[in-house]
């Protein structure tokens, strides 16, 4: 079967002055990649003892995992509980959600210093229960594959009647389509079990990945350590969820030159001050329960972080989203959605490194160039296979109209 | 050869063969109070850890009631660094010549372990410049490690013996156990681009299998260093602070900390003077594991979140459809 690349005038082309610069990035982060292979983690990186895990763990694999929780989060609102209106959302979600994970993927790979180890996690003879990454790690796996399965319906859909398969191999055209109209009829009977599959698997690692932190005790500043930590990971990947929709589903207007879904966002952004609500309620409770709060007012690094964290990634869109008129705008969406989306960021950067200090404190950490453009060649690629995907596969309801 | 003591701290009054299994049972001096509370506070601790062992079901390892360990008594230590050259020797790592670990300028920076010095000594003044405490320092092996608690493939594990031992066979090279110490003693050998390991001192299986010394510990000139049973070396760590009560702060660093540590130190000043970071009594595994068990028992949480969804799912859509 062929991909035809235009298949039609009104469709819009892959390539723009923007997807050539997203792809020179790619191409660097690429080489740096290889350079990490090659050369080792010591020759690419500045991670040290004091300081095991950087950049790539912080950002490829904390906040990935986190931005990629759209996938579930909108499954769970449209087909769990069934609100037909916002269907059109489900499959940009899936496919952000497929795509991260896969980075995710990749970007652990990248760091383990035995990536050729890595199949260890799958025996259970090495099975350690105790450790939250082996949780983490399964959860992940399952999930990817979860994910895998519930976007092939949409390759089906695809490729069902439209098998053109290059001349000598053209005798199975029929077979094949047959085949997938098969996988198609048999995949909607058990979708609803892979779609709860996945939401249950995310509920449990993106919560775990805060449990992750716990261990390290004294070493993460007080104002984020605390046994909640999966609580709050868990509340905020549902709320960073809805926001990567939003953001995701406004900039593939703009790119593609399409209406905005206005209606239909606003409505999904309700979800959003709702659980920053939540958040901040559980987050004041914490704070004065442990008597962490103390630290907010000292003036350190730590609580400036913090302040900003809170105030710029949980306060202001929760103004934002709680004005109905501001709601209904794409600019108010837009704006409340990339706080919503940086404000998770900030808080998975200090989770993960900003507010981790080495218990010796003679090392200090800040990434190489190599270990910024694997990153940036990461996020290059992800948003170059959306594209692609995009323009090749019925995802984004109203492009498919523009082609019709 | 066990709990090798070093007769000019002992007290003749203490010196029992064998040395009593624990130290509540030795309670009979004017040091009644610590003891009481040395009791109260392994009461706690086992109260905690039964608790804990309720919610985590059968994941609590069983430790060798004779399992071995180090006392390090920093008011002996001279910083000669032989065992720094004895540590390098037995694990084949790069090393010197024995006299070159006389040069004191070493000393002048404050250093850690790495994957290529498991152990190091330094130095920590004191307001009498004459008189400077020599840390030794290497892989605590903690009794409840969270570095293997933390692993996800068993590469780091507690051994009933004592040690914590790592396997470079299981390993994937994750670094989560470099996170989880916290002590941050575990060293990474970044250099290496295909086979790089997690380095920390292993208590020397292979010598003390043949019944020998560790090497640091065979090595020391002035004994500063004693191997044995943990129990008996927490014991005499005891008896020499309430033989010499002038001459220590009564504080056994590694008998709590943590959960508690093989190494045990004895030192005679603060040891958050002499850079030991204050640990509260249970390991931090301690409380990740009882999140992790508390939320993962028996996958009652994620089965009955699955149940959930498909009766949410069930509702909803013949609520759609009824109408
Ligand atoms: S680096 Fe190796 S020993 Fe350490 S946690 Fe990861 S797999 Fe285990
Ligand atoms: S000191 Fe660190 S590396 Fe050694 S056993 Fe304890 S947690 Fe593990």
């Amino acid at each position: 079967m062929t991909l035809q690349l235009s298949i039609s005038q009104n469709r819009p082309r892959f390539f723009t002055r923007g997807v050539w610069v997203v792809s020179a990035i790619a191409m660097v982060g690429m080489l740096a990649l290889a350079a990490r292979f090659v050369l080792g983690l010591g020759a690419v990186t500045n991670l040290s003892n004091g300081y095991p895990w950087g950049l790539w763990i912080a950002i490829d694999v904390a906040c990935g995992v986190a931005l990629a929780a759209g996938g579930f989060t909108t499954a769970f609102v449209a087909h769990l509980t069934n609100r037909e209106e916002f269907h059109p959302l489900v499959r940009p979600a899936l496919l952000t959600a497929m795509i991260g994970y896969t980075f995710v993927a990749l970007g652990v790979m990248t760091d383990l210093g035995r990536f050729w180890a890595m199949w260890h996690v799958m025996l259970p003879q090495m099975w350690q229960g105790n450790s939250v990454l082996f949780e983490v790690a399964i959860c992940v796996m399952t999930y990817v594959t979860v994910l895998y399965i519930e976007f092939l319906p949409i390759v089906c859909e695809r490729f069902i009647g439209r098998a053109h398969l290059p001349e000598p191999l053209a005798f199975l055209n029929r077979p094949v389509d047959r085949l997938l109209r098969l996988l198609d009829a048999g995949l909607a009977r058990v979708m609803t079990i892979f779609i709860i599959l996945g939401v249950v698997l995310s509920c449990m690692h993106q919560s775990s990945l805060g449990t992750l932190m716990v261990i390290a005790g004294a070493k993460l500043h007080p104002l984020w350590q605390t046994p909640m930590l999966p609580m709050f990971f868990l509340l905020s990947a549902f709320a960073v969820g809805f926001a990567m929709v939003i953001f995701e589903s406004l900039l593939a207007s703009r790119s593609f030159r399409l209406e905005p879904e206005k209606a239909i966002l606003a409505k999904l952004a309700r979800f959003i001050p709702v659980l920053l609500g939540i958040y901040t309620i559980a987050k004041v409770i914490d704070l004065l329960n442990r008597g962490a709060y103390v630290y907010l007012f000292d003036g350190s690094v730590a609580s400036l972080l913090f302040v900003i964290e809170f105030g710029m990634g949980v306060a202001l869109p929760f103004a934002i989203l709680m004005n109905d008129r501001w709601r209904h705008t794409p600019r108010g969406l837009l704006t409340a959605a990339s706080l919503v989306i940086l404000g998770v960021v900030m808080n998975r950067l200090d989770v993960f490194l900003l507010a981790y200090t080495p218990t010796i404190q003679s090392d200090s950490y800040f990434p190489a160039f190599t270990e910024f453009a694997v990153t940036a060649g990461f996020i290059a690629m992800i948003v170059l296979i959306y594209r692609f995907i995009v323009l090749n596969f019925p995802v984004i309801e109203r492009l498919e109209e523009v082609q019709a | 050869m066990l709990a090798r003591q070093v007769t000019k701290l002992s007290c003749d009054s203490a010196r029992r063969e064998p040395a009593p299994r624990t130290a509540a049972s030795s309670d009979q001096s004017g040091c009644a109070l610590s003891r009481r509370d040395f009791v109260k506070i392994s009461g706690v601790c086992a109260a905690s850890l039964a608790t804990a062992g309720v919610v985590k079901g059968s994941e609590k390892q069983a430790l060798d009631p004779d399992r071995k360990g180090v006392l390090v008594d920093l008011t002996v230590c001279i910083g000669c660094r032989r065992c720094e050259w004895a540590c390098n020797d037995e694990n084949g790592l790069p090393n010197g010549e024995l006299h070159e670990f006389d040069d004191r300028s070493v000393l002048e920076s404050k250093r850690r372990p790495t994957s290529t010095q498991l152990t190091v000594i330094n130095r920590v003044l004191s307001d009498d410049p004459a008189k400077p405490t020599f840390v030794k320092s290497q892989c605590m092996h903690c009794e409840h490690p969270a570095c293997a608690s933390a692993c996800l493939v068993g590469a780091m594990r507690k051994t009933p013996s004592g040690p914590v031992i790592y396997d470079a066979s299981r390993c994937i090279g994750c670094r989560y156990c470099m996170v989880a110490c916290p002590y941050q003693f575990a060293a990474y050998e970044y250099e290496n681009a295909l086979t790089p390991q997690v380095k920390k001192c292993q208590l020397c299986p292979s010598r003390t299998s043949r019944g020998e010394l560790p090497a640091c510990v065979a090595m020391c000139p002035v004994e500063a260093l004693t191997y044995g049973r943990r129990d008996e070396l927490l014991a005499l760590a005891h008896e020499r602070i309430q033989c010499n009560p002038d001459r220590y702060v009564d504080h056994v660093y590694g008998e709590h900390e943590g959960g508690g540590t093989s190494w045990l130190y004895l030192a005679d000043r603060p040891f958050a003077e002499l850079g030991f970071p204050a640990l509260g009594p249970s390991s931090p595994a301690q409380l990740t594991e009882t999140i992790q068990h508390g939320i993962f028992k028996g996958f009652a949480a994620p089965v009955m979140l699955f149940g959930l969804l498909g009766a949410i799912g069930k509702l909803s859509h013949s609520a759609k459809v009824t109408p």
